[in-house]
């Protein structure tokens, strides 16, 4: 290259891009890899959260169904980042009222915890509708016909609207799945050095912007475009199933 | 919780509020725009043009749109300084809510791209036919035929997705734009009260994605006495 795009005199853009002390590719490496693993894991309490609101807006109880409403209402309609931001002082205070209540020391909550708690929560509330939709598409008949045959409540969840559902739900979860791996980005706001935060810190002392953003944008974008094509093979190797259930609900 | 702020930030937050619906209209309207070239490359299906509105589309959908923000301001903004002052002075003097205006077109343009390649696509061909034999150019029949109908087609989507962009918009505060979550976050830096600009900010954003919703229900209700079959 000719062009020096204002890098620190002498040193090369292949150096800054070398793995360890001279270059960055390893602080971007590593913050991708703590991307992925708090959308990992941000995934997992979010489809756990889903699930319970999903089956929350069938219970008998009203209250469960309202406050299941409430959930998915509110976090759908407020902005992710003002919400990450609201949950991130909100779980700061708890964390610290519930520290003093128990005797304890300061105790902070920040780091991958809070990223996890913070993205899952936001997220449950979208997989919860996307759930919803699916245990709905399950045609009447199907539950009936268990119920009939003398399985109880959880028997006919657990081994027929479970597994009729699951092929359902699964473009509308590799949706938010893509979703979410873009929203871990916003976790760098509040101070979690994931990918977006350690390429800041890294275009800041190398000075190399534009380099390092279109690193960190190539590396956002191989994650998306993989896990993409991940789950059209899994929702290819689902639609098999789903035969029977295209005659009943017209899904 | 303390609102004693609230009056004297009356109006740089009314302004923020203004600088929020700026964004969100250019945006959509710049977006969807840029998106009709877009589509219309993709379903070409020929050549470099066609790859490079998919490879756009692509990066637009799957990179987030907070990196894409820093990408344009920090990255590109870095670079501009480095042209002859003399022509381009002005780039590296550019202000930052040009590049969150850019930013904001761009991705929504990714996003309606593919919405749009979907719905030009399901225009019934005897449409466009009937059109063209009706002695009308191709520009004429994109104008008046293949467009409306693909764009009434997405009515519903494009109500989604100007609320979904609406979401995002408070992402602009962490350039130096002073958009109503800007506001907010300065009221925290003068004042130390961490929840209750938040909640305000919370509330703003529900009232207007009601309001969003309200309007295009009306629109579609007055678009579909249009409608062929």
């Amino acid at each position: 290259m000719h062009v020096t795009l204002d890098a620190s005199p002498g040193v090369s853009i292949l150096t800054l891009l070398s793995w360890g002390d001279a270059g960055y590719a390893d602080e971007l490496f590593f913050g991708a890899l703590s991307t992925f693993f708090i959308a990992i894991l941000a995934f997992g309490l979010g489809l756990a959260l889903g699930f319970g609101a999903a089956i929350a807006r069938f219970s008998a109880i009203s209250m469960l169904r309202q406050i299941s409403w409430i959930y998915s209402t509110l976090f759908r309609a407020v902005p992710e980042l003002v919400l990450i931001l609201i949950l991130y002082y909100a779980g700061g205070d708890l964390v610290t009222l519930a520290a003093k209540a128990l005797g304890l020391g300061a105790v902070a909550f920040n780091g991958p915890t809070a990223a996890v708690v913070v993205l899952g929560l936001v997220q449950g509330a979208y997989a919860g509708e996307v759930l919803r939709g699916a245990i709905l598409a399950v045609p009447q008949g199907y539950k009936e016909a268990a119920l009939s045959l003398g399985l109880s409540q959880a028997q006919t969840f657990r081994y027929v609207s479970l597994p009729l559902m699951l092929p359902l739900a699964l473009p509308g979860l590799s949706n938010l799945w893509l979703s979410l791996t873009k929203a871990t980005a916003l976790v760098s706001v509040v101070g979690y050095t994931e990918l977006t935060l350690a390429t800041q810190q890294a275009a800041g002392s190398s000075k190399l912007y534009f380099v390092m953003y279109g690193a960190a944008l190539l590396l956002y974008w191989w994650l998306s475009v993989v896990s993409g094509r991940l789950f059209a093979r899994l929702e290819n190797h689902f639609r098999r199933y789903q035969a029977p259930l295209a005659v009943g609900s017209g899904a | 919780m303390n609102w004693s702020w609230l009056p004297d930030y009356a109006w740089p937050l009314w302004h923020g509020l203004g600088v929020t619906f700026l964004v969100l209209a250019i945006s959509v309207v710049g977006g969807f725009l840029f998106a009709v070239p877009l589509a219309l490359a993709q379903i070409s299906g020929q050549g470099a043009s066609a790859r490079l509105a998919q490879g756009f589309c692509s990066l637009m959908r799957g990179t987030p749109l907070l990196l894409q923000l820093y990408m344009l301001y920090y990255g590109l903004g870095s670079l501009f300084p480095m042209l002859p002052r003399e022509w381009f002075g002005w780039l590296a003097r550019l202000d930052a809510i040009y590049y969150v205006l850019l930013a904001f077109t761009l991705n929504f343009a990714g996003y309606e791209a593919e919405v749009l390649r979907g719905a030009l696509l399901a225009v019934p061909k005897g449409q466009l036919e009937a059109a063209h034999s009706l002695g009308l150019n191709e520009r004429q029949v994109l104008r008046y035929v293949w467009l409306p109908l693909a764009t009434y087609r997405i009515l519903p989507t494009l109500a989604g997705d100007i609320i979904a962009q609406l979401k995002s918009t408070p992402v602009a505060f962490t350039v130096p734009v002073m958009d109503f979550m800007g506001v907010a976050r300065r009221v925290t830096q003068d004042t130390a009260l961490y929840y209750e600009p938040l909640l305000l900010v919370a509330a703003t954003y529900l009232v207007l994605a009601f309001a969003i919703t309200q309007v295009f229900a009306r629109f579609e209700k007055k678009v579909r006495q249009f409608q062929p079959n």
